[in-house]
């Protein structure tokens, strides 16, 4: 057999060696791998944020630093893991290293747009690293920028507002770029019912991100217009709505809550019949539920507003439009179980990262329900109850899909593999962490904690010490994980091109792929998860 | 794939007559204005602008020549705005 070259040894353009070879490539993989270790990088400095957060609150009063630093770091955590790590984290690092390659083809639509995107993010990134040495000191609003106190804090706001817009715009690219790679660029025999759930769920995810994230962006240009004319827009002394800002604001980052959870769906929509050696249960009601999630979830951001001084007719109308997008979520995740029922299932540490993805997702999901009803909303609003169920979502969900991805993909993209037994134990602690560090939050929260307060009474102190143990725990399990993912690089054994059996068509190609991604023409099946061959490989005992 | 490789270049008579419809529509919003409709004020020049609007998007940007996929993607972002901004309309109505 003939070994052919990876992308590795292939610079794109031909000719660029050593760092330029990364710095100017056109290469969707070589993009990928980029945004990978950027957006590491911000998810390791969030974590750290989080961590001394939680240390602040394991006692009373001051335990580690004062109220100020204190706002700010939250500030910190929210901005850098909702816009550096969670909304890019899956679409840019394995969307552009595999959409292409399940569509079956050699790169995106736009491959300078997509180096163009990159350097977007590395500014926005760069531009939020300046805002919190520079100006009047470290922003304290919150991710979510509320008037009329962003407006008038004197702590650096503009800036910090303006790497979210950058971010934003960069976000906005990337899904022009997977929408135009999707129609223009798949394979001629690629048909729509045969595109793996993978590339589908990035679709759905690149229309919200086309269509949703020029909301925010005029928005928070709006709020820097705020801050240095004082036009007052959202200043009811001068004619001006706050409540506008709000709508405005969650217009974006209610749909960007599905820009970070569709796509963890399809990864685990990925995962789970490979290890099951089974077809996917309902491709088709999976596809429709990705669109129909896409749309519910762009009719609901007035959720969040329900005490904000709203009307009580938008306060109903919302609240059930809320529990629509509850169906597409619940048809996913019978879809998964189901897929697993009688299935020849093989444990491994991606499929053990899927499942805790979907029982951790199911508590985020259905605790949203709560919070979607009025009733209990009012009583739990701005609670550590809020607290807890988006995280459950969007770390339990997305966090662990992510997870669960790199442990997927891992020995396509480097063509290693890594060691079992750490990534279990990595895994199992990490998800364990989790459970002692939110699920006291839900509890604080039903008592009625608020959220971002620096301190509180002596009845939430058990609570809060036992969510600052599950934070270390979490951020061990984290880090080990991490370390046998990198210790792979050092131990270097070889990873074939189709180590767990999978159908779809990155699992066709050399690991890692070559420049081009194909070597011969891609073979695109009848359907993407027809498992047949795989399972009769078992039984000739092949695999 | 479903989206065909058409090139649709318009002719410039095709062209002037779409501008002269165009100028002719803002004459006549301009006469409009110097008329009291009553209640039919706003809905009057905004039909004007929208079929303004029409004439633009279909052939100097080419919607009426493009496949079924561009269309349904500009149909879904007019809705998309469309929706955003009368929820919001909708709760200060109510409020």
């Amino acid at each position: 057999m003939i070994k052919t070259e990876s992308f590795y040894d292939t610079p794109s353009p031909a000719g660029l060696t050593g760092i330029r070879a990364w710095l100017l490539t056109h290469d969707h993989k070589r993009l990928g791998l980029m945004y990978m270790w950027a957006i590491l990088f911000w998810f390791v400095i969030a974590m750290l944020c989080g961590l001394l957060l939680r240390t602040e609150l394991m006692s009373q009063g001051k335990t580690i630093m004062g109220p100020e630093l204190y706002n700010s770091l939250f500030t910190l955590h929210g901005v850098i893991m909702v816009f550096l790590f969670v909304i890019p984290a899956i679409p840019a690092i394995f969307g552009n290293f595999f959409l292409p390659i399940q569509l079956g083809t050699d790169d995106v639509f736009f491959p300078r747009l997509n180096l163009f995107s990159w350097y977007l993010f590395m500014f926005g990134g760069l531009l939020a690293l300046i805002s919190l040495f520079s100006g009047e000191g470290f922003p304290d609003t919150g991710w979510t920028f509320y008037v009329p106190f962003s407006v008038e804090v004197n702590t650096n706001v503009s800036l910090t507002v303006m790497a979210a817009f950058t971010l934003g715009m960069s976000s906005m690219l990337t899904g022009l770029n997977f929408i135009t790679t999707f129609h223009r660029m798949r394979d001629k025999q690629m048909g729509l019912m045969q595109i793996p759930l993978f590339t589908w769920s990035l679709y759905a995810t690149a229309w919200v991100q086309i269509l949703a994230t020029p909301v925010i962006s005029i928005t928070l240009v709006l709020v820097v217009v705020e801050r240095l004319f004082s036009v007052g827009l959202f200043d009811p002394d001068k004619g001006g709505d706050p409540i506008l800002y709000q709508h405005l604001f969650w217009m974006y980052s209610h749909p960007a809550v599905y820009i970070m959870i569709l796509p963890g769906m399809g990864v685990i929509s990925e995962i789970i019949p490979v290890f099951s050696r089974k077809s996917i249960f309902g491709y088709k009601a999976i596809v429709w539920s990705s669109m129909g999630i896409a749309v519910a979830g762009s009719l609901v951001w007035a959720h969040h507003m329900y005490t904000s001084g709203m009307s009580d007719v938008s306060v109903f109308f919302f609240s059930l439009l809320t529990f629509l997008v509850a169906i597409p979520s619940a048809v996913k995740v019978f879809s998964w179980v189901a897929t697993m029922y009688k299935g020849s299932i093989e444990m491994t540490p991606p499929l053990l990262l899927s499942l805790i993805f979907i029982y951790l997702f199911s508590i985020g999901g259905l605790t949203g329900l709560v919070l979607g009803a009025v009733g209990p909303d009012i009583h739990v609003h701005d609670t550590h109850f809020v607290v807890s169920h988006f995280h459950f979502v969007m770390f339990g969900g997305t966090g662990f899909a992510f997870f669960a991805a790199l442990h997927f993909w891992w020995p396509k993209m480097f063509g290693i593999m890594y060691d079992f037994k750490k990534a279990y134990i990595g895994s199992i602690l990490t998800a364990i962490g989790f459970l002692f560090h939110y699920i006291p939050m839900f509890i604080l929260g039903m008592q009625g904690m608020p959220r971002r307060y620096y301190d509180y009474l002596p009845k939430y102190e058990t609570g809060n010490f036992l969510a600052g143990f599950g934070a270390y725990l979490l951020c061990i399990g984290i880090l080990i994980m991490f370390a046998n993912l990198f210790m792979s690089f050092r131990q270097r054994e070889p990873a074939s091109s189709n180590p767990w059996g999978g159908t779809t068509l990155e699992w066709t190609v050399p690991s890692p792929p070559p420049l081009h991604n194909f070597v011969d023409k891609p073979q695109v099946m009848e359907f993407p998860y027809d498992f047949s061959e795989i399972a009769a490989q078992v039984k000739r005992g092949e695999r | 794939m479903d989206s065909q490789e058409n090139n649709h270049i318009l002719s410039y008579t095709k062209l002037a007559i779409i501008l002269g419809i165009l100028l002719i529509l803002t004459g006549i919003t301009v006469a409009v204005s110097y008329r009291d409709l009553g209640f039919f004020n706003v809905p009057m020049a905004l039909a004007i602008a929208c079929t303004k609007v029409t004439f633009v998007l279909l052939f100097f940007m080419h919607l009426k020549y493009e496949g079924p996929i561009i269309n349904l993607s500009f149909i879904g972002t007019i809705s998309f705005l469309f929706i955003m901004i009368g929820f919001t309309f909708w709760d200060v109505a109510f409020r």
